[in-house]
């Protein structure tokens, strides 16, 4: 039997096709079974905004023992952990002096409270934010109630976010976290190694109707509110009170005020 | 023709084997950095891309400058390089092979890669980076593989790879400016934060891929039967003349933007890296060296004697390789990181793992790229025996 | 002329052939009369009580995969948190506060079918289960 490879390979490939054509259709069909979808919805108590903000109050901020539990409160709740080494660290809300904070601002001649205040610094939840401008699969994105959000599930750990975060907000996990939380919170999830991760604004919380944790345990000097109801408090107080912002020339839009 | 790559001197197997072991090598420190994460590296919060993405830029770079060779010749009938068209385009092939892998190492979360396929994002950089130097690296293997098959059976390349040949000189330059799109859009990141960027990226992939190019054509001048010519090398170290001299031109009007307008948080970046910042400076060296050799560059370039003496030649290639390298691969990323926006000084040094994985990837581009070239030099050899 | 008829290299070509059919049916000759028995995963008491799941034991025995898939993205891409089942009743999408809620014991429980399947989903990398306090 005089056959050349090729017409053997063309059958061969057809009767292949021809094989696996029926057990492929009727994977899809099944898929198109579905009754009914299911119903998902929010907490009823959940707080909502159309765009969260913080004012942060810094004559009210004056003990180490208050910035102490701000801190640990957020770091505890959201099993964040600690590192020896500084190059690893990973932070979602620490203290700055105020040439760090705010450094286009020349701080020669600053009054002697804000030369001697610590100020806490955490992701601004910006309006224009950069770093979701700059994430290639929308791991990062900008929620309809502005906060600015981290899919841990989808980040590829590219860091081009923490290249483009303006602030520095953003940290990453450069090893496995697990061994150095202190005391995990059964409640939330850790990360693993290899993804991007900040202050996500306390969003789990927020949907149980609650404040974020280092609000709650701030004692009055965090203000926490929807920046767009004229009606809430935090209008009140920026009505009130001269607050300036981390590099607003930047154009991105920071939510986080400072009464300095 | 593939199996040119299969037969070869002693020579040839024994550069090959060393290439597997560094190979090799590479990809088991790669493992532990799978198991361990990036901490084996020397990047930390503050500085969060270092040497793999700066392997990757200046690899665009040398990868763009194969339309140093196609555009004169395709576009304006430069007949002499229709002779080493194929070696900048299997140079491309080769570089943007190592700029895919240096990615793909540098990721936190490499088996997610797809999600950027899966989920695409056409306001991110990052997206079109990938969507450009994926085709960048079809368009040279199938122009180039292409062109040179038609080159052995001594027939015309066939009527549609033209379209693609015209089609990769933009996209060549597109790639670089798409990754210098990566940096230069960043507001918070002064240093980078300039228009001057995509064509200083532009500059120096011009002189660092054909000086590249010409040392590998002595290279293969001396160790194979085919000569990619003497007016070719000429030729080419007159792009590669023209080309660091506008490098360097661009690097001096950002110095004078710079320190004429006397802003803290602009002249932090350059005082970081040539001079030092709070106590910090361990670029400084490489920094000074890097602009040396560019300089002796220039000078051996732009003298007729010097550039014409092959010997000389080769000597300012290599100063103008390595000092290019030095301001993309090491200066810039730096640079742009330190100080961190809240106006730390965070260091960067790379880590023994990060230099050996590194070194793994070149290796594997230089693997490609012996293979490829000793496909087209064996192709040449047949004909011009 | 070629010799169309003729096998070249018939013995190295047969020996190639027998060798490549061995490495391929490794798996299965080399575990005859080993057969794994089939999983049971073990009910913890809380899930005894309970007496229903979330979904019909058959269909979150097949579709856990997907409905754990579709939590993640809900949860965190659509901030709604809150599950109501065919049966009425409402959950939070959470797979360490509710899944293992009731399913407390990862080891005699969610271990006992992956392991046989040989399946390492990556899901406890993050979240805490509740045998880890132990």
């Amino acid at each position: 039997m005089e056959r050349s490879r090729r017409s053997f390979l063309k059958i061969a490939g057809i009767s292949a096709l021809g094989i696996g054509v029926k057990p492929v259709l009727d994977v899809i069909a099944e898929q198109h079974d579905e009754a009914v979808e299911p119903i998902v919805k929010k907490h009823d108590n959940a707080l909502t905004a159309k765009r969260w903000g913080m004012v942060i109050d810094t004559h009210k901020l004056q003990s180490e023992e208050l910035f102490g539990k701000i801190i640990n409160a957020c770091h505890h709740t959201h099993n964040v952990p600690e590192f020896k080494n500084k190059l690893h660290e990973i932070k979602w809300i620490w203290l700055e002096e105020f040439q760090h904070t705010f450094p286009s601002i020349d701080a020669e001649y600053i009054s002697d409270h804000a030369r001697s205040s610590h100020f806490l610094t955490l992701c601004n939840h910006c309006e224009n934010p950069p770093c979701v401008r700059a994430c290639p699969t929308k791991a990062t994105f900008k929620r309809p109630d502005g906060i600015v959000m981290m899919d841990f599930h989808r980040c590829i750990g590219c860091r081009f976010c923490m290249a483009a975060c303006p602030y520095g907000s953003r940290s990453f996990n450069f090893r496995d976290p697990r061994p150095f939380i202190k005391e995990q919170n059964p409640k939330f999830p850790t990360r693993m190694k290899g993804v991007v991760e900040k202050c996500n604004f306390c969003e789990e919380r927020l949907a149980e109707g609650k404040p974020p944790a280092c609000v709650e345990v701030s004692e009055g000097a965090l203000v926490f509110g929807d920046l767009d109801d004229s009606d809430s408090e935090i209008r009140q107080v920026l009505k009130e009170n001269y607050t300036i912002r981390r590099k607003p020339e930047l154009g991105a839009g920071p939510n986080i005020f400072y009464i300095v | 023709m593939l199996e040119k790559a299969l037969k070869g001197g002693v020579k040839y197997y024994v550069w090959m084997l060393l290439l597997l072991c560094g190979i090799g090598t590479g990809v088991l420190f790669y493992l532990w950095q799978l198991s361990f994460g990036l901490g084996i590296t020397g990047m930390s919060r503050d500085v969060s891309w270092g040497f793999y993405i700066a392997q990757f830029t200046f690899l665009v770079g040398v990868a763009a400058s194969a339309v140093m060779v196609v555009l004169p010749y395709y576009l304006h009938n430069y007949k002499a390089f229709g002779r080493i068209t194929i070696l900048g385009e299997f140079l491309a092939v080769a570089s943007v092979s190592m700029c895919i892998l240096f990615i793909f190492v540098d990721l936190g979360q490499p088996m997610r890669i797809l999600n950027v396929l899966l989920y695409p994002t056409p306001n991110s950089v990052l997206f079109w980076d990938m969507i450009v130097l994926n085709g960048y690296l079809v368009l040279n293997i199938v122009v180039g593989w292409q062109v040179l098959e038609a080159e052995r059976n001594n027939v015309a390349p066939a009527a549609w790879l033209k379209p693609l040949i015209y089609l990769s000189i933009p996209w060549a330059v597109s790639i670089h400016t798409v990754t210098a799109f990566l940096y230069c859009g960043l507001p918070g990141r002064g240093f980078w934060l300039t228009a001057i960027l995509a064509p200083r990226f532009l500059s120096s992939a011009f002189c660092a891929g054909p000086a590249l190019l010409i040392l590998l054509c002595l290279v293969i001048r001396k160790m194979t039967r085919f000569d990619p010519g003497k007016e070719q090398i000429l030729s080419l170290s007159k792009i590669v003349a023209y080309a660091i001299c506008i490098n360097v031109f661009f690097f001096l009007c950002e110095i004078f933007v710079v320190f004429y307008s006397q802003i803290p948080e602009h002249m932090d970046h350059i005082k970081y890296l040539f001079a030092g910042l709070h106590g910090h400076g361990v670029l400084v060296p490489w920094m000074w060296a890097s602009m040396s050799l560019m300089v002796l560059a220039i000078i051996l370039l732009v003298v007729p004697a010097c550039r014409k003496n092959e010997q000389v030649l080769a000597v300012a290639c290599v100063c103008v390789f390595a000092g290019t390298w030095i301001d993309k691969g090491l200066g810039m990323i730096s640079g742009g990181f330190v100080p961190n926006p809240l106006h730390h000084v965070v260091e960067y040094i790379p880590t023994i793992p990060e230099i050996i994985i590194s070194l793994g990837v070149w290796a594997t581009g230089f693997f490609i790229l012996t293979a490829l070239y000793k496909i087209a030099v064996s192709v040449k050899e047949e004909l011009h025996a | 002329m070629p010799n169309n008829k003729q096998m070249y290299d018939k013995g190295k070509v047969l020996a190639g052939i027998i060798v490549f059919l061995v490495i391929t049916t490794f798996p299965f000759w080399y575990n005859r009369g080993k057969a794994a028995p089939v999983p049971e995963p073990k009910l913890t008491e809380k899930a005894k009580a309970a007496k229903e799941c979330i979904m019909p034991k058959e269909e979150i025995r097949t579709e856990h995969m997907q409905l754990l898939d579709e939590w993640r993205y809900t949860v965190v891409r659509d901030a709604k948190r809150v599950y109501v089942a065919a049966s009425g009743k409402e959950y939070l999408m959470s797979l360490s506060n509710t899944c293992m809620d009731c399913h407390s014991v990862k080891s005699e429980f969610c271990d006992r079918c992956h392991n046989y399947s040989n399946v390492a989903p990556y899901c406890w990398d993050c979240h805490i289960y509740p045998e880890e306090k132990k």
